[in-house]
């Protein structure tokens, strides 16, 4: 009995040793989960031997842990995050460069331009406004055109935003505003819009979705959310800035040293191949994929002309210094707002 | 026969005894020392003594973290003390009626998230909330958020204190002063309060510590106002920063230790109090004052009831607030943030192994340092490992077990990221309560069955699962419970140490808050209080169908 009752408590410390017989891949990814789900089953009809293991965080998160693990990496793949990103993992050595199949039907303004490359795009997403129209008719708030007009003193603690350090849209925001305003007026933009800010959220989706309950009438956050809420029946114009939007690439990488190269270069065959960039077509307006690109309901047809000008190298270089710049000005002088 | 039994006996005890020291260490102790020595450390592993902390503090962020934390934790104990003090005195003091319906209904926050209240403050108070015109021009995002939400998470904690203080007072006290005419003011203020004085100090510490290491609340609801608590999640989990995290980790350790060792100080200060002539106060009738205790007592509780039910009628609303109609679809957790229903049932399986091993470690180790008459030092050290999880706030602890089980060096590293590591670290956050528990049990049971069956050359073994494991059965059930509950609940330690395929029922709560699906968030917390609920529920009935065998036996 004694003898049970000890093998019990040591029987704890072996639960965990879980053993995969299946071939198994950790993958890294800031895509949004209402789209890892039909995008993972398409996958599973591929290669249904692989077990896929996701670690799904805000941009930021997924960036931070990987840079955390750099001596021992645990991800085999990083799926759908910035661009930005894995320019940044790429000037720490981090990434595996790879040429996957359908590689020559990748426009390459959306791939990393080396060769072999370090990772390759799969689709655009970028900034836009939500606005609560039921709202703004209760509190008699215009409908703003332009990032200039977030500004007005009407919209005082009306407008979310998404935190740059944890939200992936947050930090092409912040990086748009930069290169449209430059550097110095840049950040006097965001020192004018910060008096307006009611709250800085985690995520790049929350703001939507904070619009959309009309917890807050305006949510700056990105297309997919806002056409997707719009489409579920939120109250809710969306505004695409006409100074022009920031935007950035979700993108694939193999990190460097997986233990699982082949099972990792198999996904990410089909992450940048046809099937998953026609799943990618019906959330995203611009996908990387040529030929693939469709109009999306809610998303004007132009939008790829309103993307501004963005240098991923210059961001990601830049990452941490724009980071603390910004944490600086309004995480640590903000006073509790009223 | 008998002197190779207590032989046999020593050498069994001893062996479990290391055993259980090695256990507790690797579970309790270790972690902490861990994260001590890293907040001594740079993040590139240099050591620099005090630096971190001297650098941290000289941070103008910092100091207004610090101040924040000390606000929110200083008003919300100065609210919910008089609120639980006058709301032990009514259950203890009047006739007021529906008494043990009260006494259970206020225990409700102890079965939820500290997230669900916050949540619920969202819904009542936000800027979309039915009752925001309350807030005048005030915000509920902000100080007075965290400190409504902080007061119904702590309020059945206070309350358990008050209660236990207040039924210490002795009738005979009152009979005197009663018969030498002193007023009722004037017993309530030299009987009642000075014997509740102890208890007192105790419930306004535990308050203050509950609400100055809680993150649940301010996560949710505290908006751009950081706390302590907040900000080392903010560099742990956002930032990957470890080392500051340890730094305001050690901080947030301090005025738990405190707590922790004038605790102690009163507890033994309270006992000295009780003489054995003792006699328990029973309230006579006096209909204006029992009256207006029922309609305090009523209040507070419709509050918590209110509190609650929002949440619950928010999971099913529709599309919050411009359709409430009924449906079903916010439980549809597969398509939201934080693991879908994987969580939920990941965190029964926790709940369920935390609370079998838990309860067995809990049992064996009190009952170890209770009944044991050798290894002495060997006992402190177990009884000081017993009560040490009490002065840690869960995030510490969490921390303490990245940094001791994720080296890569470790031979426990193969724990990391398992099931296994969230059922230890749950034990050890929640073991201390459990612990002062059992040993209370044990202790009133007589001596006197060891010392015969050891006479008789039994085994200690057999006495142990034979005679006290019986005995002591509703309070083992007791411990159990405690132990499930508090394990569907708790997000603090475990949020720094779930996995891909170990996500929790109450970690899904706050990453769909995060990622603005909180009417999901506010469905699977009212899951989490359903379930608590039942649970508790389940374990009552257990225990009262066993005692009432028990009792029919003893008639026989």
């Amino acid at each position: 009995m004694l003898t049970k009752g000890l093998s019990l408590i040591t029987g704890v410390l072996l639960l965990g040793g879980t053993v995969f017989a299946k071939e198994s891949l950790t993958v890294y990814t800031a895509l949004e989960t209402d789209q890892v789900k039909p995008y993972l089953e398409s996958f599973k009809k591929v290669e249904p031997d692989i077990e896929v293991k996701i670690v799904r965080d805000s941009t930021g998160i997924v960036t931070a842990k990987l840079l955390a693990e750099k001596a021992n990496p645990q991800a085999d793949v990083v799926w759908g995050t910035a661009a930005t990103s894995l320019v940044l993992l790429e000037q720490n050595g981090m990434l595996e460069a790879y040429a996957p199949k359908s590689l020559d039907k990748i426009d390459a303004k959306y791939r990393d331009s080396k060769n072999p490359p370090a990772w390759v795009g799969n689709d655009i997403w970028g900034s836009a406004i939500c606005f609560n129209e039921v709202e703004a008719k209760k509190q008699n708030l215009p409908l703003p055109t332009s990032w200039e007009d977030l500004t007005k003193p009407i919209y005082k603690g009306k407008i979310v935003m998404p935190n740059p350090a944890s939200s992936g849209t947050g930090f092409l925001d912040v990086t748009a505003w930069l290169k449209i305003f430059g550097e110095k007026k840049g950040w006097e933009y965001m020192d004018k819009l910060h008096e307006n800010i009611g709250q800085y959220t985690h995520s790049g989706s929350k703001p939507c979705k904070m619009a959309a309950a009309g917890e807050f009438p305006i949510g700056i956050s990105f297309e997919y959310r806002a056409a997707k809420s719009k489409k579920e029946g939120a109250p809710i114009a969306i505004v695409y800035p006409k100074e022009g939007l920031g935007w950035d690439l979700e993108a694939t990488a193999i990190v460097k040293g997986t233990k699982n190269l082949e099972t990792a270069k198999k996904f990410v065959n089909w992450a940048t191949g046809e099937e998953a960039s026609k799943l990618y077509a019906q959330n995203f307006a611009v996908v990387a994929y040529k030929g693939l690109s469709q109009k999306i309901e809610h998303i004007p047809a132009n939008y790829e002309s309103m993307l501004v000008e963005n240098d991923f190298a210059w961001s990601a270089k830049n990452r941490e210094a724009i980071l603390k710049e910004w944490s600086k000005r309004y995480e640590s002088k903000s006073e509790p707002k009223k | 026969m008998r002197s190779f039994w207590s032989d046999s006996n020593k050498i069994v005890m001893a062996f479990l005894m290391v055993c259980l020291f090695l256990l507790l260490s690797g579970m309790i102790f270790l972690p902490l020392l861990e994260i001590l020595q890293k907040s001594f450390y740079t993040s590139l592993g240099d050591f620099v003594g005090l630096d971190n902390f001297i650098r941290y503090l000289g941070e103008e962020k910092s100091l207004r973290l610090i101040q924040n934390s000390l606000f929110v934790s200083i008003v919300s104990t100065l609210i919910v003390i008089p609120i639980a003090f006058v709301f032990a005195y009514a259950l203890l003091r009047s006739c007021m009626p529906f008494k043990p319906l009260f006494r259970y209904l206020a225990l409700i926050p102890l079965l939820s998230p500290s997230l669900l209240p916050a949540i619920s403050f969202v819904y009542l108070f936000g800027n979309q909330g039915f009752l925001k015109s309350w807030m005048g021009d005030g915000s509920i995002y902000g100080p007075w958020g965290i400190i409504m939400g902080e007061c119904f998470y702590v309020f059945p904690h206070v309350l358990m204190i008050l209660l236990s203080a207040l039924s210490l007072s002795d009738a005979r006290l009152y009979e005197v002063a009663e018969s030498m005419g002193a007023g009722s003011i004037k017993r309530f203020l030299t009987i009642t309060l000075p014997s509740a004085k102890y208890g007192l100090i105790s419930a306004i510490l535990v308050s203050f510590t509950l609400v100055i290491t809680d993150f649940g609340v301010p996560k949710v609801i505290g908006g751009d106002f950081g706390v302590l608590a907040t900000e080392i999640y903010k560099q742990v989990i956002g930032q990957q920063n470890f080392s500051l995290g340890a730094t305001i980790g050690v901080l947030l350790l301090i005025p738990s230790i405190i707590t922790f060792g004038i605790d102690r100080v009163v507890q033994r200060k309270q006992k000295a109090t009780l003489g054995s002539k003792f006699v328990l106060y029973r309230p006579k009738k006096s209909p204006l004052f029992d009256a207006i205790m029922g309609v305090f007592s009523s209040g507070v509780v419709l509050l918590l009831l209110i509190i609650l039910g929002v949440s619950v009628f928010a999971s099913f609303a529709k599309f919050w607030p411009y359709d409430l109609s009924l449906v079903l679809k916010h439980y549809d957790f597969d398509s939201m943030d934080g693991g879908g229903w994987n969580s939920y049932f990941n965190s029964l399986q926790l709940a369920f192994w935390t609370a079998l091993y838990g309860t067995i470690l809990v049992f064996i180790c009190a009952y170890i340092v209770e009944r044991t008459k050798v290894f002495s030092w060997l006992k402190g050290a177990l009884k000081f490992l017993a009560l040490l999880p009490m002065a840690v706030p869960g995030m510490v602890l969490g921390l303490g077990y990245i940094f001791f089980f994720n080296n890569p060096h470790s031979p426990f590293n193969g724990l990391y990221q398992s099931m296994a590591i969230l059922v230890m670290c749950t034990i050890a956050h929640f073991f201390t309560t459990s612990y002062i528990t059992a040993v209370t049990t044990i202790k009133q049971i007589d001596s006197e069955f060891e010392d015969v069956s050891d006479s008789m050359g039994v085994a200690f073994y057999h006495t142990f699962l034979r005679v006290t494991v019986p005995i002591a059965i509703p309070s083992i059930l007791e411990i159990a419970r405690y132990f499930f509950v508090n394990a569907m609940t708790t997000v603090s330690a475990v949020v720094f140490l779930y996995s891909p395929h170990t996500t929790l029922a109450s970690l899904a709560v706050l990453n769909m808050d995060d990622a603005g699906d909180i009417s999901s968030a506010a469905a699977m917390a009212s899951l989490i209080v359903v379930t608590s609920i039942g649970v508790t529920l389940c374990f009552n009935g257990i225990s009262h169908s066993i005692v009432k065998k028990t009792q029919k036996w003893r008639k026989g």
